[in-house]
């Protein structure tokens, strides 16, 4: 292939996404740049319609306004808690795009076909596939349609080695077969990977689907770019690369936050302990223990401590979004503020069900984003704070994970709100999260608990403020 | 043919590394929208697809070629716009 228009053309796109990728790294700059990317890809569209002499053709036209308009529908209709679902599914059809690009230049090609142009169509439609079927199953699981507990087989692991080592048999054979012998790996190919992504999705639980949908983002950039060199299509290359080393950077800050090796996750070791493992953690004096207490002189505690504090952090968790007590959580912002009361908002990085969900969350509902906080940022702040506002998260400040070794959460970084003087935390009860390690915070003296639905205990709190 | 496949790896190593280079000054803050950003980008199969459906000769590869087209397009609109939808929420307190 020598370098002509197209080529030049491809280049200009992808300077172009680069540099609308360079603008997501302010939030003031970023709606221009995904705008910027938005037109680049616009224009290749229209180039290669036009240099391929194929603007007349009905059904691609078709195909393009219908893509276009149920996309147009799927982004205005989602809710931000569902972000994750859609973000899931759209990794779904793009590996399963790749997967039928592919198959059609094994079942045109015949003989024009070289060696590498085979591997790499049987290498898209296997990662094709897996992302497919992973995807499925993991937007499934996030929708609430299929049970989020990991499902696991009997010789679960066995069939997931057996399919690949089946698939790449297949991928190895596939530049030594016929006509008909290809299309046949190409079907065997496509239906193995399916069922290893499947497979693959089935055995992650609900807690882990940050690290999973990072991952099947970076395969499904991964199949765009074997794709292209299927195709010897220079531009499909570049920008599958670009998504696949997004994926792989989003996956890695997702294991660290969590402490867990990828070969973990991938190899289903994510059942954490079954049933709840008691943290040993020193057990305070009775004398300091909290007695219970009625929820009416509970409260009458927590207004005193909001009257007198200078500084808050309020830690959201998934329990927020589920709740939806997001709302309520910027009516108590906004009370707060106009009182001279210094609040920020500490983030961990897998709260919620996929990376950055906590801060579209919070952006909704209008918070600036100057006061949502990382946690290498906010972490050395608690020990001078006055107080922090705990609305439906569990582990991610459980101090089990700096104390109790050996238990499945230990080493995992936590916000350290057990620093703060005082804790008020808005969960649904007080039952261990996904960990399934009891959180030795909730008894702790300068601890208010406050259970029960969210929005409600936070309604409550607000009208006695007000 | 050799020299292609040597280009397009080269290509692909190139556009790898600048797009990690890029993306690692993403703040965390901004990982939900980058990654529905990243679903659009991914839909640059489209471009495959457009050819691959228009060339096509035979039947089924060309319902195929259709398919793939209207399941990339999903990506590349849904993913831009729910993009842009969120990108604007984030707003400043100053």
């Amino acid at each position: 292939m020598n370098f002509g228009l197209y080529e030049i053309i491809s280049g200009v796109v992808v300077i172009a996404v680069l540099l609308g990728i360079r603008f997501l790294s302010s939030p003031r700059t970023s709606v221009a740049g995904n705008r910027l990317g938005a037109l680049a890809m616009l224009g290749s569209i229209i180039v290669v319609l036009l240099y391929r002499g194929i603007l007349g053709s009905f059904e691609v036209l078709a195909g393009l306004v219908a893509g276009g308009l149920i996309g147009l529908l799927l982004a205005i209709r989602v809710t931000m808690l569902r972000m994750p679902q859609l973000v899931a599914l759209l990794n779904g059809f793009g590996g399963l795009a790749s997967l039928l690009v592919a198959s059609v230049v094994v079942l045109e090609g015949g003989s024009r076909l070289t060696t590498a142009n085979i591997l790499s169509s049987q290498l898209a439609i296997i990662v094709g596939g897996i992302t497919f079927g992973g995807s499925m199953v993991a937007a499934a699981k996030l929708d609430g349609k299929v049970r989020q507990k990991p499902l696991l087989l009997r010789g679960h692991s066995v069939m997931s080695l057996l399919l690949l080592l089946f698939m790449a048999a297949l991928a190895a054979y596939g530049p030594f077969a016929r006509a008909g012998g290809a299309h046949a790996i190409m079907t065997g190919a496509a239906l193995a990977s399916l069922a290893f992504g499947v497979l693959f999705a089935v055995r992650i639980g609900g807690a882990d689907m940050p690290v999973t949908i990072s991952l099947l983002n970076a395969s499904s950039g991964l199949a765009a770019s074997i794709c292209g060199f299927a195709l010897g299509d220079y531009l499909l290359i570049a920008i599958g690369a670009v998504v696949g080393a997004a994926g792989l950077i989003l996956t890695r800050i997702m294991c660290r936050a969590m402490n867990r090796s990828l070969l973990d996750i991938l190899t289903g070791r994510t059942a954490y302990a079954d049933g709840i493992v008691q943290a040993p953690v020193p057990q305070a004096p009775e004398g300091e223990r909290a007695a219970p207490e009625s929820e009416e002189s509970r409260i009458e505690k927590v207004l005193g401590i909001i009257s007198v504090a200078q500084t808050v952090i309020v830690v959201p968790g998934y329990g927020m979004a589920v709740s939806q007590a997001q709302s309520r959580v910027k009516e108590l912002y906004d009370i707060l503020t106009s009182r001279g009361t210094e609040v920020r908002f500490a983030i961990h990085p897998v709260a919620g069900r996929m990376p950055g969900h906590m801060n579209v969350l919070l952006a909704e509902v209008d918070i600036p984003y100057e006061v949502l906080c990382e946690l290498d940022d906010i972490n050395p702040c608690f020990g001078e704070t006055d107080l922090v506002i705990i609305v439906g998260a569990c582990d991610v400040v459980n101090p089990a994970a700096i104390s109790a070794e050996g238990t499945p959460i230990y080493g995992m970084p936590i916000l350290h709100v057990h620093e703060a003087k005082h804790v008020v935390v808005f969960n649904l009860d007080t039952s261990p999260g996904y960990s399934c390690v009891e959180n030795p915070l909730y008894e702790k003296s300068n601890v208010i608990m406050m259970l029960g639905n969210a929005t409600d205990s936070l309604a409550a709190l607000l009208e006695r403020i007000r | 043919m050799k020299m292609d496949l040597w280009i397009m790896i080269a290509v692909f190593i190139v556009s790898t590394a600048l797009g990690y280079k890029l993306i690692s000054d993403v703040p965390s803050l901004l990982h939900t929208p980058l990654m529905s950003g990243m679903n659009a980008l991914s839909g640059i199969t489209v471009l495959g697809a457009v050819v691959a459906a228009a060339l096509a000769l035979g039947y089924g590869s060309r319902i195929l070629g259709i398919l793939a087209i209207v399941l990339a397009m999903i990506n590349v609109v849904g993913g831009f716009l729910v993009t842009d939808r969120m990108l604007r929420m984030f707003k400043s307190d100053k």
